[in-house]
């Protein structure tokens, strides 16, 4: 069976769009094909930066020829009803309707439409001018003396050729014709912009590689990947040292070249009191180059890689020493935003804050930090931070936004903080905290465990979440524009990774009300407590779950206003060890049976047994133990509960399983004397009452 | 058009004009090439100006349908570029051959690897490479697709097809080359640092070097840029080129409307106003006193200008417009 290649060949295509391209081509050109009934074995995309090329094997030939039949009206059916039917099923005149008859309906038009099946070259050619002219690029361009006609061809750069050839393996492939745009297809491509330049005609897919490969292009990306990564391994291997691997950098460097040539170049050893991070970022994102590391001390070196597109005359002196001019051009721009910025203190800077808008109706970053400063000394005794350590981090820490680094590496904003703190001798803590106060940024992200670095967290969230909740901007559905799940989780994280106990509610009313001196002095903060306690809940319940906790047992007991995340842990985590005991098993099954006989029964009568037990109508041995058990039961669950000890309010509550046990046994709940009847559902209602003290049994499963 | 051979011509020339031996001879050389193409050579625009986009010989005359073909070297201001003369290729003024052709002819990036090789860059040496950069200037209401052009990892020219500019569809889309002569050089004359570079190609005592003429004015200028530039009297000049600007488009506006030709009659010097406020604004800024959100309203303000100035001139001749027969004749 036949084989299909197609190759669009253009001026350079931004590395970040090949694969996209290479894979949208492939998907288009096979559906259309398949939609006009052709079948095919196999088919691959590639890209490089010149060219998108598909192969398609074990294509169909022809397609099936096609027989389809369409009921129409009746005969004698009125005009307007005939002309449809002619008009959907092509036909000039009714006569060329057949008429077939049914016992039920009479006779009708039967319009019998065939379509012969066509040429793949035929299809191939109908079909591929659309797709290039409506390809989905992210952006495409218009050029050239035909750029002013309204249907002008758009492509990502300027499209100069197009190879398409179609034919069996056995036989000489033939070129698929078609014109886009005033392009021909052909079977003519072109090998390396500067290794060879000429023309290269091409029959088929295999002599396609092997004719790109002498003309030094490899036409798959995956293979140039691989090159450049074992090529770049090997360089750094001879000169002891390690490759900092970069995934990202390597897909977007194989997408720079057709003909992958590593090298290796050298920079000032001066240049490494730049920070690491700060010498890898700008290599790689201005240069588009490798570190290299140490292998014994794993600090960077001042060796890197890069990846040129070229097997030049002199082995690629020139273009080595031509990087080294730039790279060091480069670290010498970041060593200037690195001197200038330790020229000026911190502190110096906070000042400039307020000409950033954090947002529109939340004020400025100064603003801001302003109201974390006092949240997070405030919040500082609470976890045992230094208030003033706490307050002095705070202060700093968004100061690094306006320095001339961040302004050049945003994505070094906190990391530049904690190194110019540390510059101007800030205390260790505080110097952490300028970094991690944005931490954790998600679910694998590492939680700060110095106090100082906890409290500034927990005010930025904080401040973050109450903020957005008083402007009313929550997350809905999958929208999340300023990241708020993200906050919420981080302020779990913090709170129960560093086992802290404190009072969300108290913390988010002094959240909000930061912000009413400032900007929402008006708003209403009444309705925004509960309401982010309760995303808080949610969150919660989320985080819980994937920790491997029960669901039900959560639900079971999170009420309304509880506000210590610490402590609602705790409590979940004593009802699960208990409910896998027997006795927890036991009691939770009475305290079921005791729940539905009063459910049963509360409906039955339309009102509530929850009245004292009177003692005087008690009769039998056992509603008399449980009575006294369950009135022992409260009372020190209630002591362990307030005292936070629930291991100990558990055991309290396992001392019924007995008595619950020998009730249900020999007593008889619906007695014939109303009396004593109410009397013993009030009983059960106290056993209800009991497990409440620990948590809400009847959302419990089992 | 005649293409004459970039070796002959280069080997045709005193030592001391090569372009792998002076900075003016490159600068020669490149004009050379691009008058042999049939552009007009022109000089470099009167007035501060960021990029030589913003020379009225691109600016403008990228929009309309009229076939132009323009090449210039522009000295280019940079206030926040500004490295006290301590960047070996960073300079808060410099300069850029800028190349305009309408339309973009089909075989652009082939001519532009051609004036390489004719100021010296072989391709069998240099690893030259055209790297995804989308170009837009927020002020000038322009864009387009292209690329940086890289030669070893350098940037050395910037490559683009101009979609957009004031705000108004090129059509025809022209092709823009803007090549940075500093970093240009420093390859061809193989030296690292810019302020190295020979100027004039002489040696010995003849020899003047790039930092003989630059290097004492970088300093002062970046002194001036971001300690000294007097915010006040720059915020005041802003507002008089705006309003300027407005009021001789408005008077161009209204002379047409008198002649009832049809055609604009003051453009020139209105955008010469525009200008002036872009550059006002880039001082502005390099001086760290304009806001985050206050640099948006001022973009948008420049842009509202250029693409006033844009819309004026495509009802200039120069622009393609016709006049129409004057009512009054
Ligand atoms: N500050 C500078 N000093 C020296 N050369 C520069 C500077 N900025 C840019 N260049 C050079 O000028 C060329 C054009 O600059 P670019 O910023 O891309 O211009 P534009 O703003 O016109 O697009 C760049 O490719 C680079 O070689
Ligand atoms: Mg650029």
């Amino acid at each position: 069976m036949p084989d299909l290649l197609l190759e669009l060949f253009s001026e350079e295509i931004p590395a970040r769009m090949q694969k996209r391209a290479s894979e949208d081509l492939q998907k288009l050109v096979t559906n259309g094909l398949v939609d006009a009934g052709l079948t095919y074995e196999g088919a691959k995309g590639f890209a490089t930066p010149r060219r998108l090329a598909l192969t398609i094997h074990g294509l169909t030939a022809r397609s099936a020829d096609t027989r389809e039949e369409r009921k129409g009206p009746k005969v004698g059916a009125p005009e307007k009803a005939l002309a449809g039917f002619m008009r959907a099923a092509g036909l000039s005149s009714i006569d060329e309707a057949q008429i077939q008859s049914d016992p039920k309906k009479g006779e009708f038009y039967v319009a019998v439409i065939e379509k012969p099946g066509r040429d793949a070259a035929e299809i191939i050619a109908e079909l591929i001018p659309g797709i290039i002219r409506n390809f989905p690029w992210p952006k495409s361009m218009r050029w050239g003396a035909g750029s002013t006609r309204p249907d002008t061809l758009r492509w990502v750069r300027p499209l100069r050729s197009i190879l398409c050839t179609f034919g069996p393996e056995t036989e000489e492939p033939e070129i698929v014709a078609f014109e886009v745009d005033g392009i021909k297809s052909g079977d003519v491509t072109y090998g390396h912009r500067f290794m060879a330049p000429e023309a290269i005609r091409i029959r088929r897919f295999d002599d396609y590689t092997d004719k790109l490969n002498a003309a030094k292009v490899v036409l798959d990306s995956a293979r140039r990947e691989e090159i450049i990564l074992q090529e770049a391994k090997n360089l750094a291997f001879s000169q002891n040292l390690d490759l900092v691997e970069d995934s990202a950098l390597l897909h977007e460097v194989a997408g720079l070249v057709e003909w992958p040539v590593v090298l290796m170049g050298s920079f000032d050893e001066r240049f490494l009191n730049l920070p690491d991070e700060v010498i890898q970022l700008t290599i790689r994102v201005n240069q588009k180059c490798f570190v290299l590391r140490d292998p014994k001390s794993g600090a960077l070196t001042n060796r890197f890689i890069l990846v040129s597109n070229l097997i030049a005359s002199d082995g690629g002196k020139q273009i080595v020493a031509g990087n080294e001019k730039v790279v060091r051009a480069r670290l010498s721009d970041a060593m200037f935003f690195w001197e200038t910025d330790l020229k000026t203190p911190l502190q110096a800077r906070v000042q400039k804050l307020g000409n950033i808008i954090f947002h529109e109706k939340l004020g400025t970053q100064l603003q801001r930090v302003e109201r974390i400063k006092s949240l997070a000394t405030t919040l500082a005794p609470l976890l045992g931070a230094n208030p003033a350590e706490a307050e002095r981090a705070a202060e700093l820490c968004k100061a690094d936004l306006v320095t001339e680094m961040v302004g050049e590496f945003p994505e070094l904003q906190g990391l530049m903080g904690r190194y110019y703190a540390t510059a101007q001798n800030e205390s260790s803590s505080v110097a952490a905290a300028c970094e991690d106060h944005y931490r954790p940024q998600g679910p694998g992200d590492t939680v700060p465990s110095d106090p100082v670095s906890v409290a500034v967290a927990l005010a930025d969230k904080l401040d973050t979440l109450s903020g957005f909740w008083l402007i009313d901007e929550k997350p809905t559905g999958s929208k999340d524009p300023y990241a708020l799940r993200r906050a919420a989780l981080g302020v779990i994280r913090l709170i129960l990774e560093n086992n802290c106990e404190l009072s969300l509610t108290d913390v988010i009313g002094q959240a909000c009300s930061g912000h009413q001196r400032d900007a929402l002095a008006a708003a209403d903060i009444s309705g925004v407590t509960p309401d982010l306690l309760a995303f808080f809940h949610d969150r919660l319940k989320v985080y819980l779950r994937d920790q491997g906790l029960r669901y039900d047992l959560i639900d079971s007991v999170i009420s309304e206003d509880a506000d210590d995340l610490q402590l609602i842990v705790r409590r979940v985590e004593a009802l699960s060890s208990f409910l896998d005991s027997e006795d927890g098993k036991a009691l939770l099954s009475g305290s079921k049976r005791a729940a539905n006989i009063l459910r049963a029964e509360e409906k039955k009568d339309g009102k509530v047994f929850d009245s004292s037990v009177s003692a005087d109508l008690l009769s039998d041995p056992a509603e008399k133990a449980l009575a006294e058990a369950v009135d022992v039961a409260v009372s020190k669950a209630k002591a362990a509960v307030d005292g936070h000890d629930f291991t100990a309010a558990i055991e309290a509550l396992s001392q019924l399983r007995a008595p619950v046990d020998a009730f249900f046994e020999d007593v008889m709940v619906n007695d014939e004397n109303a009396q004593i009847r109410e009397n013993r559902l009030n009983l059960l209602n106290r056993i209800r009452q009991a497990t409440q003290t620990v948590a809400d049994f009847s959302k419990i499963e089992g | 058009m005649s293409q004459s051979d970039p070796h002959a011509t280069a080997l045709d020339l005193p030592p001391h004009m090569r372009p792998e031996r002076s900075f003016q001879g490159l600068i020669l050389a490149l004009q050379r090439f691009w008058a042999d193409y049939g552009c007009v050579v022109l000089q470099p625009y009167d007035m501060e100006v960021g990029a030589g986009t913003f020379h009225p010989a691109t600016t403008l005359r990228a929009l309309g349908h009229k076939p132009w073909r323009a090449a210039y070297v522009q000295p280019s201001r940079r206030p926040g570029d500004g490295r006290y003369g301590e960047n070996p290729n960073r300079l808060q003024h410099y300069y850029q051959f800028q190349v305009l052709l309408k339309p973009s002819p089909p075989d652009l990036q082939d001519l532009y690897l051609k004036s390489l090789a004719a100021i010296g860059v072989d391709a069998a040496l240099h690893d030259v490479r055209f790297v995804e950069d989308d170009w837009e200037s927020p002020t000038l209401g322009a864009w387009g697709l292209g690329w940086e052009c890289w030669c070893d990892g350098m940037e050395v020219s910037q490559f683009t097809y101009f979609q957009q500019v004031c705000g108004i569809e090129c059509s025809p889309v022209a092709g823009e080359l803007t090549y940075g002569l500093e970093r240009l050089a420093m390859y061809v004359q193989g030296v690292d640092n810019v302020y190295d570079l020979n100027f004039n190609g002489r040696d010995g005592d003849e020899r003047i070097s790039y930092g003989d003429v630059f290097l004492q004015a970088e300093q002062e200028y970046s002194r001036h840029n971001f300690e000294h530039a007097n915010t006040d009297v720059l915020f005041q000049h802003f507002k008089d080129a705006e309003a300027e600007c407005q009021a001789l488009l408005a008077a161009g506006a209204r002379q047409r409307d008198e002649a009832g030709d049809g055609i604009h009659k003051v453009v020139f010097p209105a955008y010469d106003q525009c200008i002036k406020a872009s550059h006002v604004f880039n001082l502005l800024d390099a001086r760290g006193v304009i806001s985050v959100t206050e640099r948006q309203s001022y973009i948008l303000r420049v842009r509202e200008l250029s693409k006033a100035c844009g819309e004026a001139f495509l009802q200039t001749e120069a622009g393609g417009a016709v006049a129409k027969e004057s009512q009054h004749a």
